[in-house]
């Protein structure tokens, strides 16, 4: 009883391992091709990891099993963050895949062990378990990917995913492995510690550091390691580039701040610079090739390649300003490419992908209120005040101005100058040209009240975004201040 | 007062919520109920404005009808609303000119009619919010907040080269903002954690700071007034606009650019000000001059009442950086009367153009003998645009002219080339389209204005009277807020 109790802040964790064993199971025992049953548990084994959360949320910093797991408010608010983006996930993509025939038992499993990795990254104080919940996750990821087996495209692309995956993991691996040589420990505070007390080798822990920022940018999709990203959005079927896109960078930025920030901020010298270049160059690379870009996967591909880079500009700016509006960034960010890729799904039908821009001509003629929708989350990934993305946009600014790096400042500006433009070409599209096509859309009630609430959240949230920058800030706060 | 402390809020969230009325109506078949909800909710907006002149102290410069609460804790960003003589005369030009533009796109449009009517009521309300921040960032957001509906108007009733336009003038416009936005990032640290335009202007910031920061407000401000070199975007944002969004852009738009200079350049970097004044008196006459010139051979009516704004709006950048009383109210009335006389030349040729649906000169001639009614006021305004006295474009012009000639005697030489050149390429223009035998078809079968037509011209062309004969209810708002201005900029701030 008294083992049980120290447990529970990993309570969470568990009851969705044992959930996804119950739902594998009763999967087997319902029919129906609609899977409503399976799907309507998974939904609810979320809404119970919520409750679970917030219940067994307490101030301060946890660890368990051995420092090797944290549980403080920015793994809570980030946990939390990623039901959500996982459930809305789930209900934006039911229909797209049901008309695929991809709604499996096995795909919710997938998607909820995917989830588990994301956890555990999130709630990670020590290498391994790091490394064990990223694997956890991108081993789900690929064969999410690879689910369509049919497909060409998406087995191609699920064979990139693995093979670069594999190939980051690795770099991460023997960083990690430096690091432990540097420093004897693998827990990120007594790494921390180690490198404080300058008893480390120093040229030791900077080329492990290396490998370990390489291996970060892999996951994050930073340029120069970004290869991956357009081709796994693309060939993916909508609903996982939407999961691989949306709740797994909260994981990601979770990931950044263990490693880089808690456990080796006295380097940080050292990495914010390799951080500025790898910003520099996705800002560049992102917002530009996106341009270029017909396919609109592809064109929130490199979005999001740009995005990343942002994010960068504020975790490298340091201190609760920076971590806190990084935060900010990755949550905003999330919210936008649910929506995103959500109105790409609602566009689509059966045996149809309205993946290219003109697929959007002329929206606002078929659909007024989805355009408007589409309209408020574009201009909010362009930074375009009042939606939410300027703030995102603003917090990074901001702590990179206070932190001094004026000219990182300004290239990021000009380059989401840049980005605008893609973005603009979207409401062009919907709003200046005639419709291709007069096809009825088919608006699922569902999907069509989530993207309604997605998009006026994101405008709610541009009128009135200081409580959740608050969150975000009193979190990262909580979680460094005590170390 | 009507509504408590709360009239400035008010002036910018009603237009607003009616238009996200009007937008409820949706489709075409309810266009007739979208138009009088929005000229309902435009009339309401211009009145609930009144109270603000009426109740308008003039004898102070500090802030008033100030409302202040907390709005984002973390970053110490306030709503804070409030107005001087500078800028309530612009809250009132915006709201006076709603319900014209609604009355001008009555007929005309006809596709989307909600979201046409939508877009102008939310622009409305905006650009009311610009004018009345007291906030960086709440000034910030509605500045850029004003891009989206400008973008959507421009892009979907526009001409035939719409979309170039709107992203255009999306972009140039995006440009300057966010290098703005770097600035006010710089002033806040600077400030120790302010986004209070009035703590800036008593804030010391070093000599070289202040060139960067007056750089950055710089290119956010020019390219909205525009002043040459970056004022390209205007023409062609102006010709392919529909009616009334040539007319928001000329009336209101240009304005906005300004008052950025009076509100943020001027008092936060007055030394650099000074010191970059030849430079910006530079580009104001090559403004002046030269895009007078280029008016003069303009083919298409739109576009040269848009380099004329370009010309007239040199004029008022000039009144600001000599740094003189005369020169900056004149620049102020300049800017109020541009409102009206460019205001009224476009909706004077959105009138033609809704007839035979050209802009080109060539097209017209001999409309006088079909419109005549039309003719007169179109005179009228014409006259008004080059700066005849008895309309209101006499006064500011003049002004700004006695004002360079106390600066410098070629300054004022230049400027006053404008009187010729306005002179020569407004009533060139008049005399081609109006006068003469009827040339073509379309004009023969020209119909003098409606009853609503000459409803909105005759109210404009009595406030163009009225300004020019007896400005000082305008004037007097201005003064002192102007002088104690002059006062705060011949102070160092380094």
């Amino acid at each position: 009883m008294s083992f049980l109790s120290t447990l529970f802040p990993a309570y969470a964790e568990i009851f969705l391992l044992a959930m996804v064993s119950v739902i594998l199971i009763a999967d087997l025992f319902t029919s129906g091709r609609t899977k409503t049953v399976t799907y309507l548990l998974v939904q609810l084994t979320l809404l119970g990891c919520s409750l679970i959360t917030v219940a067994t949320h307490q101030n301060g910093v946890t660890h368990l099993f051995h420092n090797m797991f944290v549980d403080d408010l920015m793994s809570d608010v980030l946990k939390l963050l990623s039901y959500l983006a996982v459930s809305m996930m789930l209900v934006y993509s039911r229909s797209y895949l049901l008309a695929r025939g991809l709604f499996s038992g096995e795909f919710l499993a997938l998607v909820l062990f995917a989830l588990m990795g994301i956890m555990v990254m999130i709630s990670a104080s020590h290498f391994l378990t790091l490394y064990l919940g990223l694997e956890l996750l991108s081993l789900s990821l690929y064969a999410v990917v690879a689910l369509q087996r049919d497909s060409a495209t998406a087995t191609e692309a699920a064979m990139k995913y693995f093979i670069l995956g594999a190939l980051a993991s690795g770099l991460l691996l023997y960083g990690m492995s430096m690091l432990y040589g540097a420093t004897g420990t693998l827990d990120v505070n007594a790494v921390s510690a180690a490198i404080q007390h300058g008893v480390a080798n120093k040229a030791l822990l900077v080329f492990g550091l290396v490998f370990i920022v390489s291996g970060l940018a892999f996951k994050l999709g930073a340029v120069p390691f970004h290869m991956w990203v357009p081709d796994v959005y693309h060939g993916a079927p909508t609903a996982m580039t939407m999961l691989i896109g949306t709740a797994p960078k909260l994981a990601a930025f979770a990931f950044v701040m263990r490693i880089l920030v808690e456990g080796m901020q006295p380097l940080m010298i050292h990495w914010s610079g390799m951080l500025a270049i790898l910003a520099v160059l996705s800002m560049a690379v992102g917002n530009i090739s996106a341009i270029a870009q017909t396919n609109i996967k592809r064109m929130f591909a490199y979005s999001t390649i740009a995005h990343m880079g942002f994010l960068l500009v504020g975790v490298l700016s340091g201190g609760i300003e920076g971590y806190g509006s990084a935060m900010f960034y990755a949550v905003i960010y999330v919210l936008m490419s649910l929506g995103g890729f959500g109105m790409i799904m609602l566009l689509s039908r059966e045996g149809f992908e309205a993946d290219t821009l003109n697929d959007f001509k002329g929206l606002n003629q078929r659909s007024p209120w989805l355009a408007f929708m589409m309209l408020l989350l574009m201009f909010s990934m362009a930074g375009v005040p009042p939606t939410v993305g300027f703030y995102a946009k603003f917090s990074v600014l901001n702590a990179a101005v206070a932190a001094g790096h004026i000219p990182l400042v300004i290239m990021a500006v000009l380059f989401s100058l840049i980005g605008a433009f893609y973005y603009l070409r979207i409401v062009k599209l919907m709003y200046f040209d005639a419709p291709e096509s007069h096809e009825r859309i088919y608006m699922q009630p569902d999907s069509t009240l989530l993207i309604s609430i997605n998009g006026l959240v994101v405008l709610a949230l541009g009128i009135l975004p200081g409580t959740l920058m608050s969150v975000c800030a009193v979190s990262v706060q909580q979680s460094l201040l005590l170390h | 007062m009507i509504f408590g402390f709360h009239l400035l809020s008010v002036a910018i969230w009603l237009p607003m919520i009616f238009g996200v009325l009007v937008l409820a109506t949706g489709h075409d078949r309810n266009a007739p109920l979208a138009r009088k909800i929005a000229l309902v909710g435009a009339v309401l907006s211009f009145l609930v404005t009144l109270p603000l002149y009426t109740g308008f102290d003039k004898m102070t410069s500090a802030m008033q009808f100030v409302e202040m609460k907390d709005w984002i804790v973390r970053f110490n960003i306030h709503y804070h609303l409030g107005v001087d003589g500078i800028s309530v005369l612009f809250i009132l030009l915006n709201s006076f000119f709603t319900p014209l533009v609604v009355l001008a796109g009555w007929k005309v449009i006809e596709k989307r009619v909600a979201q046409y009517l939508a877009a102008f009521l939310i622009m409305s309300g905006l650009v009311n919010g610009v004018f009345a921040s007291l906030d960086a960032i709440l000034f910030y957001v509605f500045w850029e907040a004003m891009l989206i509906p400008m973008f959507i108007i421009i892009g979907v009733w526009g001409g035939a080269n719409r979309v170039y336009a709107a992203v255009k003038f999306f972009l140039y416009t995006l440009l300057g903002s966010l290098l703005m936005l770097v600035a006010l990032l710089y002033l806040y640290t600077h400030s120790g954690g302010s986004f209070e335009i009035l703590d800036y202007h008593e804030m010391a910031i070093p000599f070289t700071a202040q060139i960067l920061v007056f750089l950055a407000f710089f290119m956010a401000f020019s390219v909205k007034v525009p002043m040459f070199p970056v004022h390209t975007w205007l023409p062609d944002a102006h010709v392919e606009a529909p009616t009334g969004g040539s007319v928001v852009l000329a009336a209101i738009m240009l304005k906005v650019g300004a008052y950025g200079f009076l509100r943020f350049s001027m008092p936060i970097a007055p030394d650099a000000s000074h010191s970059l004044s030849g430079f910006m008196i530079t580009l104001s006459l090559i403004a002046v001059v030269y895009i007078g010139l280029v008016a003069l051979t303009q083919a298409d009516m739109k576009k040269l009442i848009a380099y004329s704004s370009i010309s007239h709006m040199g004029f008022v950048t000039l009144g600001f950086f000599i740094f003189n009383a005369y020169g900056m109210e004149g620049a102020l009335m300049q800017m109020i009367s541009h409102g009206f006389v460019a205001g009224a030349l476009f909706l004077c040729i959105g009138v033609m153009y809704d007839r035979v649906h050209s802009r080109q000169i060539v097209d017209y001639g001999g409309v006088a003998n079909k419109m005549p009614v039309f003719a007169a006021f179109f005179m009228l305004f014409a006259m008004a645009n080059s700066g005849l006295p008895g309309t209101s474009g006499f006064v500011g012009e003049f002004m700004v002219i006695m004002g360079a000639v106390k600066a410098n005697f070629w300054y004022a030489f230049l400027a006053a080339s404008t009187l010729v050149f306005g002179a020569a390429y407004t009533l060139w223009m008049y005399k081609r389209v109006i006068f003469g035998a009827v040339t073509n078809d379309h004009v023969a079968h020209l119909h003098d204005i409606t009853l609503r037509e000459k409803f909105i011209f005759a109210i404009l062309a009595i406030t163009v009277l009225v300004m020019g004969l007896y400005p000082l209810p305008v004037s007097e708002i201005l003064h002192v807020s102007v002088n104690d201005l002059l006062v705060h900029l011949a102070r160092s701030k380094i």
